[in-house]
């Protein structure tokens, strides 16, 4: 099996385990510990954080600055802005692309 | 009055849209990372659950461990837990039943279902919702991993590789507004740009996530719900 498809299958498991716990096992009569709750609940905005930084300045584990910085400030600009979705991903590929091509002269 | 069917159905129909694009999005982040389109379709339709598929494939394709994909993305996925505590009084049914509608349970669902108060509309709106957004997803996911080839150069000519912070950013800006939410939001990423090189790849992210237990930002936010509540109580009064 690749790498990719058993990731798939681990991650599709364990996600459904994380769904399912609530209600199969609670049944809507049980609460959880409320820490358990609010740590839940606050772990995708560090997480998130994280992958915002890796993805635009880390390649192969080393720090690469190029045009994705660009990119990614143009895309906060657009989300600051209130731009939908489509918006914030095209303006930052297109932002990306004219500072490579700039550069490239 | 609006019935609430009519405005169930149109707040599905608005979040499902919004996720249109994020599926697409998806579905070239899947091609940059050079994998097959039915290993993006099997991420959508069995894993189905966006910011852990976006950490996954972001995880492998930068030459990170099964398992470093694998705890990225089910770190993300903890808040499930929490929203299938929320939901289980609205999804009573036979074991069959439960472990079937157990797999919709996605934020867009979770939040349209939420929004209702009664129960047997709250389980409406996140069925609605998260079927709606199923075939959506896995639509979009396709048509995305299909649009790009894995042609070398065009990824880094048309700035795609830039697609994917920027969704990330995407997911993250909501959350933003919140203080203690931002306090661990810029933590994990100061602690994944100072680990990234160290750390075996991928396992970064997974070490943000440690913000939340360094920072521990719930003692400031029980405080500012013990604050809110109070006036609340007084107006109950």
């Amino acid at each position: 099996m690749s790498n990719t498809i058993t990731t798939v299958v681990l991650l599709a498991g364990g996600t459904y385990v994380l769904k399912a716990a609530g209600p199969l096992l609670l049944g809507g009569n049980r609460q959880p510990p409320p820490i358990m709750h609010r740590l839940a609940l606050l772990l995708p905005a560090p997480l998130l954080g994280a992958l915002v930084v890796t993805s635009t300045v880390i390649d192969s584990q080393q720090w690469v600055l190029d045009a994705r910085i660009v990119g990614v400030a143009v895309a906060g600009i657009a989300l600051w802005r209130r731009l939908p979705f489509v918006a914030v991903v095209l303006l930052a590929a297109a932002a990306t692309s004219l500072t490579r091509l700039a550069s490239s002269m | 009055m609006e019935s609430p069917r009519s405005a169930i159905i149109k707040q599905s129909a608005s979040v499902t849209a919004a996720v249109a694009p994020f599926g697409v999005a998806f579905g070239v982040a899947t091609q940059q990372a050079g994998m097959h389109l039915i290993e993006a379709i099997g991420f959508s339709a069995l894993v189905f659950s966006g910011s852990a598929q976006f950490a996954a494939v972001s995880v492998l394709g930068d030459g990170g461990s099964v398992s470093a994909a694998v705890v990225a993305g089910l770190l993300l996925n903890l808040r499930s837990v929490a929203f299938g505590v929320a939901m289980a009084p609205a999804l009573k049914g036979r074991l069959w039943w439960r472990a079937l509608v157990s797999q919709l349970m996605i934020d867009e669902a979770t939040a349209v279902g939420a929004s209702q108060s009664d129960l047997q509309w709250r389980r409406y709106g996140y069925l609605v919702t998260g079927l709606g957004v199923f075939l959506v997803w896995n639509l979009t996911t396709i048509a995305g991993a299909s649009i790009v080839g894995s042609a070398d150069g065009m990824v880094q000519t048309l700035g795609i590789d830039a697609t994917i912070p920027a969704a990330f950013l995407a997911l993250v800006w909501p959350r933003l507004s919140f203080g203690p939410q931002r306090l661990v939001a810029c933590g994990g990423a100061i602690i994944a740009f100072v680990a990234a090189p160290v750390l075996p790849a991928g396992l970064h992210i997974a070490a943000a996530g440690a913000a939340v237990l360094v920072l521990r930002p719930w003692r400031r936010s029980t405080d500012e719900r013990q604050s809110a509540s109070a006036p609340n109580q007084h107006e109950a009064s």
